[in-house]
């Protein structure tokens, strides 16, 4: 019937849910509204600027441009579950360290972005980094301080080399 | 936001088809769904019944052979195309498309054959396969046909698929010996739609005569455009650089492209000219090195 609810089962940040959803919910509402996972954020709900991007097994994905139900069986990372503990994780480290964050609203999907590339490549090039970002939009244009996190990043979790 | 539908997540391609085969024109298949809960938060689409595609595996591969050529999954993800070493080896051209098909995000969760049943005229993926001579599968409850590439979209977000048909795989033939192609679009940044875009396919004979030619483009009227009348500017000839010249002008003739805020139909005209011309001469390139 339209409507009606539907059963969802996911992990989110490693905890594992079983909700009730209405099939239009997209995958961002769920987080922001349902679970009160306000890191990523709603910036265009157009497939545009990527404040929303998420990690869907391991892959960056927008979360404004998937059902909720679409993540049935799967495993969502959002910024809140990068960090281990009260340990930051070396991307949000090199982010601070660096100066990588102006107003902040597009750095949680920059995160997410980052963390697919590195959980893929521990060795990225300059243009492969800018690949990864080149779907989140920053409005203060802090691009380069973003790129060169990541670098730095990358060179930490490979132990420095 | 998004009208309220009923959702159903089959199991099975076959569990898939029934239930498109029970609601026909009142449900809709979703994949990814990048384009499509584009268009339903626009509320051009509002279907009752919602058909949850994305999570049947066994429409996900790709497959070579000399012989049968590429077998693609319809629910393979652009981004498994773009880093397939067998698509990179013996067709570069869609590896190329792909990467600069919107972005890593879109690309991780978008499939190939939700792109193709969006059948938006802007689409990359339309345009090369039209360059490639692929033919499309079609399924519906017990039964299969095969479209033409050139044949499958019928108007502006319109495609040939009949009422409980699904679109299943994708399937490009091996180029014949010395065949080169390429395609490039007209971008303001990497990963736009282009403004527009030309695919170009050229198979050369023993004399480094044009035997055969393709030409497609993108964002040129409300379907991709094949240009005939462009291809038989080549065909039997050897070409140079003046007949590339006359393959665009000629292309320039057959496009019908829209007005908007990304250029002028007048532009988008002189820009065929520009791209056919250059992504002909590209593919010639290949054809010789082929």
């Amino acid at each position: 019937m339209k409507g009606e609810m539907k059963d969802l089962k996911l992990t989110v940040n490693g905890k594992p849910y079983e909700l009730k959803v209405k099939p239009e919910t997209l995958l961002v509402d769920l987080l922001r509204e349902e679970l009160k996972l306000t890191g990523a954020k709603v910036g265009c709900l157009d497939s545009a600027c990527g404040a929303c991007t998420v990690n869907i097994d391991g892959k960056a994905v927008r979360s404004c441009s998937v059902l909720a139900l679409q993540a049935n069986g799967r495993e969502v990372i959002t910024v809140e579950g990068v960090a281990d503990g009260d340990k930051l994780h070396p991307i949000q480290q090199a982010m601070i360290d660096h100066g990588a964050i102006e107003c902040g609203f597009c750095t949680p999907g920059m995160v997410m972005s980052a963390r697919a590339l590195l959980g893929e490549n521990s060795n990225p090039t300059r243009e492969e980094v800018k690949e990864a970002i080149q779907g989140n939009l920053c409005a203060d244009a802090g691009y380069v301080k973003y790129i060169e996190a990541i670098e730095i990043a990358a060179k930490e979790m490979r132990g420095g080399q | 936001m998004i009208a309220a539908f009923e959702y159903f997540a089959p199991k099975t391609v076959k569990e898939a088809l029934s239930l498109l085969s029970k609601y026909k024109e009142e449900a809709k298949m979703i994949a990814g769904g990048q384009s499509m809960l584009v268009v339903m938060r626009q509320r051009l689409l509002t279907p009752e019944y919602v058909i949850d595609i994305k999570g049947l595996t066994t429409l996900e591969y790709i497959k070579y052979d000399d012989k049968q050529g590429l077998r693609i999954g319809a629910l393979t993800i652009h981004r498994d195309i773009e880093k397939s070493p067998v698509i990179q080896k013996h067709f570069g051209v869609l590896s190329e498309m792909e990467g600069n098909l919107a972005t890593i995000q879109t690309r991780n969760w978008g499939t190939i054959g939700g792109n193709l049943c969006h059948s938006d005229p802007a689409g990359d993926p339309a345009t090369v396969f039209i360059a490639l001579k692929a033919k499309f599968k079609l399924a519906s409850s017990g039964k299969e046909r095969i479209v033409e590439a050139d044949e499958f979209s019928t108007d502006y977000l319109e495609a040939d698929l009949k009422p409980g048909e699904m679109l299943a795989e994708i399937q490009v033939p091996t180029p014949a010996p010395h065949t080169g192609t390429a395609y490039e679009k007209l971008m303001v940044m990497k990963g736009d739609m282009g403004v527009v875009g030309a695919a170009v396919s050229i198979t050369l004979d023993s004399k480094d005569s044009c035997q055969d030619a393709r030409i497609a483009l993108s964002n040129c009227s409300s379907v991709p455009l094949r240009a005939k009348k462009a291809e038989k500017v080549l065909i039997g000839k050897t070409i140079n650089d003046g007949l590339l010249t006359k393959a665009g002008e000629v292309a320039a003739t057959e496009a019908t492209p829209p007005s908007d805020v990304h250029g002028s139909a007048e532009y988008r005209r002189e820009m065929v000219k520009v791209f056919v011309k250059r992504v002909a001469k590209l593919a010639l390139e290949r054809a010789k090195a082929a």
